[in-house]
């Protein structure tokens, strides 16, 4: 073999590596069709400021109900706010709650998973009796209860769903683990007397990345349905700042008198949904994770 | 011409997966006609097909695959094309299948009475309340004791060989006239394995049966089977009379095939067969095995052979089968060089090691501890040598690895490394030097290896760890070790996913030589690769350990392996030893009770040879609390001092050879 | 067997504990406490002094917990401060009508989701197993609150066929409420249907790939029989803890569903309790939810123990 670079690292780099992965979920009608609409949410959330015709906070009396026109290409709703502004901006305070919500959930939980699985013993024996425990209380009291405590502040929603949704990691990102840790080359590792720092990280964290990523997708998908659940019982964001769940809750005693500010909440939050749940079906596929393992 | 006596035929057949524009074939050209009575084997190494053609005789096709030419027929009638009716009644009637792995094949809602009872609804006349006295006689039939209290009991709760018994009985409850056998022993202990193959080889000829054994073990075949068939990449390589094919070969595969395994009256590493069989569904032009084959010229490669006459009865696909019957010799094997060996590098004395962990209410009620997993070992591995442990499962082999390595200290007794030092037994307190002197390679490729990271990055890990090499002389190294277990650096950039088996095992040992370590651990590490790799991979340690002077603790149930490579071997039997001494000297008389009946129940490929039964396959759960621990099966105890005490040497004060019984010298020589 | 019982029992009752446990002392990290919560900017002076003795809140933390335990075991839960009745009385109705929308749920939904899941399951693939699973799916990511409005949108504004919001007061007779539950029980049955589904359909699946399946099929067992004797109890039986669960789960959705339909249910309750600051309602209805979901786990561990040949002769646990 003739002399090339002294450069070890032989794999591929990492953007070639996620290039990769999203070419494969590409090929996928589900890929497709979830980072399609996918891509379409995160671009209108991004652009929205520009992309709105009205202010979405202005009441027009003169204008309520209005049927989608060309001045309010969606209509109005029964404060005479537009109804397309306000569906263009509505998806901000789920996306950026639950992304950080879910970003929390993957750090705590994914560390906490990895590392109750490699360790083991007493600690993991112990700390599993109290990740059961807290899943048996039923999850929405929890948050219900937390929310009357401590408010509806995007810190206080963030930190409540993402440690919520730690805990349900932390389970399956321990079996991932404890899959790995089973394998011989881990015990080959152990018994070369390769650091636990350096196992952790070389060894087991590339083999277990996988399951944590889908588990993300697919945590981040429930997690704004749970995000829009709140906010349609109230407890999301205040008004008037538009919020998919706050819109449909508030329109909907107004349906029979027009449709409009009801369906296009619905439209935009369903599609949101929709768009992240294949998008993370075509993720575990192009990385061959098996969902039905995980309980995905 | 159809001979009214055939049970089962099949007709060029050709099994594969239809593709739009090629077939994708997994077997083809498949002619084979079995009588009643007649007894075949199919041998053949993993992916020949040997499992699809056997189920096909039953008219099963694996998911994918199609008859894509040919027939396969049960008393002339085609299954493929009989009804679904009529092919439910045939199956487990009078056809039956007796299948791999019986613990997973029976169904674990039902107890066994309930499945054999659905045997016989289904393929006898007998009436329902007949039906309990008739499951009795079945069990018994197959040599099961107390069958009123297997019957309760469901498939988990038994034993290996106890659901295999049970998956013959509810085979024979259809009072069948042919049987399909798909592997039926793999995976049970030897002597398990010798019980069922006698009592299979009784059932055929008590019930004149037709049967269709699928095996990749030759002994097995040669044991049961009248003629065999062997299968290379989906065709038939020859068939013949068993006695013909394995004496006198034709086939350069089967001779390469006979001459890989090894034979325990040898000392000797069998010669191995390079390359690996082609993946299935490759054009290849002409004899599937050129590329592999010494004897080929360009005739083979570029057409097909037909099938030839070599003898009675005995067909062979080979253009050059006759210039080849004519050569005398066999594949050269190598005799080891006997070792030079130095001083000792690890000693275990008196280790004991225990796997439970008592809880905390547990120690409240002092609850009584269970038996240790292992107890008195002594051990002494010197620098360049090769010693074996030897056992079934449940002896406690992998378990002294794992003391030796670090990762399961010893309850009692100590292990010395060189010079007399204290190895500690718990692996974080032991220095990376210590560390570094103990490598293991494993026996599972595929878990062996971590699938994310290159051969260099594995084969890399000890060196940065250990030598703090890193850029250019890395690479050299990792270049070096490939070349010396003959890969080459061609696979430096190459994943786990990329490799077969044989080669997964390569890394793994160049892996750990790299360390240049004084002792390798061998945890069965040629029991999952076919027996034609397998002989390429011991030679491979064999010079890797004499160029290196390591030492080997090789663990294998495989005795005629052990034969091959070790120079000392210690016999364990539930956690004890029983025998320990020079190879020759262990293989030879006088034996230990325990050694007597392994070796007697070793299957060698020549059907004149048949194993000989000394004891019962009781398979124990536990080790006895105190004794000897061959102490309920065995066919020698003298008495109560059996059960009470724990037997010295019976050879002697410390000589080489050590066998831990109560019976004297001559009583063991007589 | 029995110590396996008896020790899923201790964990169940134990966890009840922790819950009640958490719920008090929640509460209790409140900046003030529950009178200044409700009272809100109103809080202060006589009134508050009022609130506090009312409800005992001038007593130190311990002995109140204590005094609400043993009340709670007898079956009094404190009084609401928002409402005028206790919170026992108004627990027990709401209690009453969401086990109505429950059960009729469940009762639909759990036996017609196994079906459809076994007969997905055994037609995987096929164009019934797609159309299913598409149509799972799709009920899996929709929100319930969208759907049960989409469901009042065509039904009840639309077609004008059945009622929308519920206007029946809470304390009618059940028979008075079983107009307006049928939008209600098919939404949380449809979302139930779906999630059920999928699971049996996985595990119908893992069970057609085994080896005892492929070795029925070779003895010639007849393929409905097999299905029934073979297929079914192997299939169902790890799906009974996934279906408790799911039900419990339920305990979530249905608030959502109560406020989509205007149910006076117990889900309600706590949403119009936690949006009054309700405390000692909110305390009350958080014991007899947790109780509720813990008794249902623990009847599906029991049922799984049961019917499991593996777990009922292992040895010591």
């Amino acid at each position: 073999m003739s002399a090339e670079a002294t450069d070890i690292d032989l794999r591929p780099p990492l953007h070639m590596r996620l290039l990769k992965v999203i070419e494969s979920m590409w090929r996928q009608p589900s890929g497709k069709a979830g980072l399609t609409l996918l891509s379409i949410h995160l671009f209108v959330a991004i652009f929205a400021g520009l992309l709105a015709t009205h202010d979405f906070a202005v009441q027009d009396a003169s204008a309520i109900f209005a049927k989608p026109n060309a001045e309010h290409w969606l209509g109005t709703d029964n404060l005479g706010r537009d109804v397309f502004s306000r569906t263009l901006l509505g998806g901000r305070p789920a996306l950026i709650t639950t992304f950080f919500g879910t970003m929390l959930a993957l750090f705590l939980g994914g560390f906490l998973g990895i590392l109750l699985g490699f360790v083991g013993g007493t600690i993991d024996d112990v700390a599993m009796r109290v990740v059961d425990a807290f899943l048996a209380i039923p999850w929405l009291l929890l948050l219900l209860l937390i929310i009357a405590i401590f408010g509806t502040a995007t810190i206080v929603m963030i930190l409540t769903l993402g440690i919520l949704y730690a805990v349900a990691i932390i389970r399956i990102i321990r079996a991932g683990t404890l899959d790995v840790v089973a394998q011989d080359y881990i015990t080959a590792a152990r018994t070369r007397g390769e650091k636990n720092v350096t196992i952790v990280i070389r060894e087991l964290l590339p083999n277990v990345l996988d399951v944590v990523l889908v588990e993300g997708a697919m945590r981040w998908s429930w997690m704004l349905l749970t995000f829009s659940a709140l906010s349609f019982l109230g407890f999301g964001v205040t008004p008037p700042t538009p919020d998919w769940g706050l819109m449909i809750a508030s329109s909907r005693n107004f349906m029979s008198v027009s449709i409009w500010p009801v369906i296009a909440p619905i439209v935009a939050l369903s599609t949101l949904i929709v768009g992240l749940n294949l998008s993370a079906d075509a993720l575990a596929k192009a990385l061959g994770v098996d969902r039905a393992r995980i309980g995905g | 011409m159809k001979d009214m006596n055939d049970m089962i035929e099949t007709r060029d057949l050709q099994i594969g997966v239809p593709l739009t524009d090629r077939s994708f074939n997994i077997v083809s050209d498949i002619n084979l006609s079995i009588r009643r009575g007649d007894s075949i084997g199919l041998v053949g190494e993993s992916g020949s097909g040997k499992s699809t053609i056997a189920l096909s005789m039953m008219g099963y096709l694996g998911s994918g695959l199609e008859v894509l030419d040919g027939s396969s027929s049960f008393q002339g009638s085609s299954v493929f094309d009989l009804s679904p009716a009529k092919l439910q009644k045939l199956r487990g009637g009078q056809l039956a299948l007796i299948p791999q792995n019986a613990g997973q094949a029976l169904a674990p809602n039902l107890r066994i009475a309930a499945q054999l009872a659905e045997a016989l609804e289904l393929h006898s006349d007998i009436s329902a309340s007949k039906r309990r006295e008739r499951m009795v006689e079945l069990l018994h039939q197959v040599r099961l004791p107390d069958p009123d209290v297997i019957l309760e009991r469901y498939p988990h709760e038994l034993s290996g060989g106890q659901q295999q018994r049970v998956a013959i009985a509810m085979a024979l409850a259809g009072e069948p006239e042919a049987l399909i056998l798909d592997e039926p022993t793999t995976g049970l202990d030897v002597t398990t394995q010798a019980h069922i193959l006698e009592l299979l080889a009784q059932l055929r000829v008590e019930r004149n049966l037709a049967m269709v054994f699928v095996s990749h073990d030759l002994g097995v075949i040669a044991r049961v089977c009248t003629r065999v068939v062997v299968l290379y990449a989906g065709e038939i390589a020859e068939d013949g009379p068993v006695g013909d094919v394995l004496r006198n070969p034709a086939h350069p595969y089967t001779r390469g095939l006979i001459a890989s395994i090894p034979k325990l009256s040898e000392a000797a590493i069998p010669a191995s067969m390079e390359g690996r069989p082609p993946s299935p569904g490759s054009r290849e032009q002409g004899c599937l095995f050129a590329p592999r084959c010494s004897y080929a010229n360009d005739l083979c490669r570029t057409s097909k052979p037909a099938q030839t006459e070599a003898g009675q009865a005995h067909r062979v696909r080979c253009h050059h089968a006759a210039a080849i019957a004519r050569r005398a010799d066999l594949p050269a094997t190598t005799r080891r060089e006997p070792t030079k060996v130095g001083s000792p590098i690890v000693s275990l004395e008196g280790v004991q090691i225990r796997y439970d962990s008592p809880g905390l209410i547990d120690r409240l009620t002092n609850k009584p501890r269970p038996t240790p997993t292992c107890d008195g070992i002594d051990l002494t591995i010197r620098a360049g040598e090769t010693v074996a442990l030897v056992g079934e499962s449940g002896s406690g082999k992998s378990t002294i690895l794992k003391a030796i390595s670090g990762l399961v200290p010893p309850s009692q007794g100590s292990i010395y490394g060189p010079d007399r030092l204290q190895l500690p037994p718990s692996l974080k307190n032991r220095s990376a030097d210590q560390k570094r002197r103990i490598q293991m390679v494993f026996q599972n490729p595929d878990a062996s290896l971590n699938p994310r990271q290159t051969v260099e990055e594995i084969i890399g890990s000890p060196l940065k760890l250990y030598e703090n090499l890193s850029g250019r002389a890395l690479r050299d190294r990792v270049v070096e070790l490939l070349n010396q277990v003959r890969l080459g650096a061609s696979y430096l950039r190459k994943l786990p996913t990329q490799m077969s088996g044989g080669e997964k095992q390569r890394i793994g040992i160049a892996r750990a030589f790299a360390a240049r370590p004084d002792l390798i651990l061998c945890d069965e590490v040629t029991s999952a690769l076919d027996v034609s790799v397998q002989a390429a991979v011991l030679r491979l340690l064999v010079d890797l350990q004499a160029q290196t002077g390591a030492a080997l603790l090789f663990v294998s149930h495989d005795l005629a392996v052990v034969r091959a490579i070790s120079d000392r071997v210690m016999v364990l039997y539930q956690g004890r030893m029983c025998e320990i001494g020079p190879a020759e000297d262990v293989f030879g008389e006088p034996y230990h009770p325990y050694s007597a009946m392994l070796m007697n129940a070793i299957l060698e490929p020549d059907p004149d040879k048949a194993p000989a039964l000394l004891a019962d396959d009781a398979t124990e759960l536990s080790p006895p609390a105190q004794g000897c621990p061959f102490q309920r099966r065995c066919a020698r105890r003298i008495g109560p001092i059996c059960d009470t005490e724990s037997p010295r040497n019976a050879l002697g004060p410390k000589g080489p050879h050590d066998i831990r019984c109560h019976l004297s010298e001559s009583d063991l020589r007589g | 067997m029995l110590k396996l019982l008896l020790k899923r029992l201790a964990l169940a009752v134990v966890t009840i504990a922790i819950v009640v446990t958490i719920v008090f002392l929640a509460v209790e990290a409140l900046p003030g406490d529950a009178c200044t919560s409700f009272l809100g900017r109103a809080a202060k002076g006589n009134r508050l002094i009022m609130c506090r003795e009312e409800f005992g809140l001038d007593q130190p933390a311990m002995p109140r917990f204590i005094e609400w335990i043993t009340a709670a075991l007898h079956g009094d839960l404190g009084e609401s401060m928002a409402r005028r009745d206790t919170v026992a009385e108004l627990v027990g109705i709401r209690l009453r009508n969401t086990l109505l929308l429950g059960l009729s749920a469940s009762a639909i939904g759990v036996p017609l989701a196994i079906m459809l899941g076994v007969i997905a399951g055994l037609w995987r693939d096929r164009p019934l197993d797609i159309g299913l699973s598409t149509f799972a799916i799709i009920i899996m990511t929709i929100p319930e609150f969208v759907m049960g409005t989409v469901l009042i949108l065509i039904f009840s504004i639309w077609l004008k066929w059945l009622p929308g919001i519920v206007i029946t007061r809470p304390t009618a007779p059940l028979s008075d409420f079983l107009g307006d539950i049928i939008l209600p029980v098919i939404t949380l049955a449809g979302i139930m249907t779906a999630h059920i589904m999928r699971m049996v359909r996985t595990s119908v699946i893992d069970v057609m790939n085994s080896e005892y399946i492929k070795m029925a099929q070779l003895k010639g067992v007849p393929y409905w029989k097999m299905v029934r004797r073979h297929v079914l109890p192997n299939a169902l039986v790890p799906t009974i803890n996934l279906i408790a669960l799911t039900i419990a789960w339920m305990l979530g959705g249905v608030v959502v569903i109560e406020v989509v339909f205007n149910y006076p249910g117990i889900g309600r309750l706590i949403v119009d309790a936690i949006g009054d600051r309700d405390l000692p309602l909110v305390q009350g209805i958080a014991l007899v939810l947790a109780s509720i979901y813990v008794g249902l786990n623990l009847a599906a561990d029991i049922l799984t123990l049961m019917l499991n040949p593996k777990l009922r002769t292992m040895k010591g646990h």
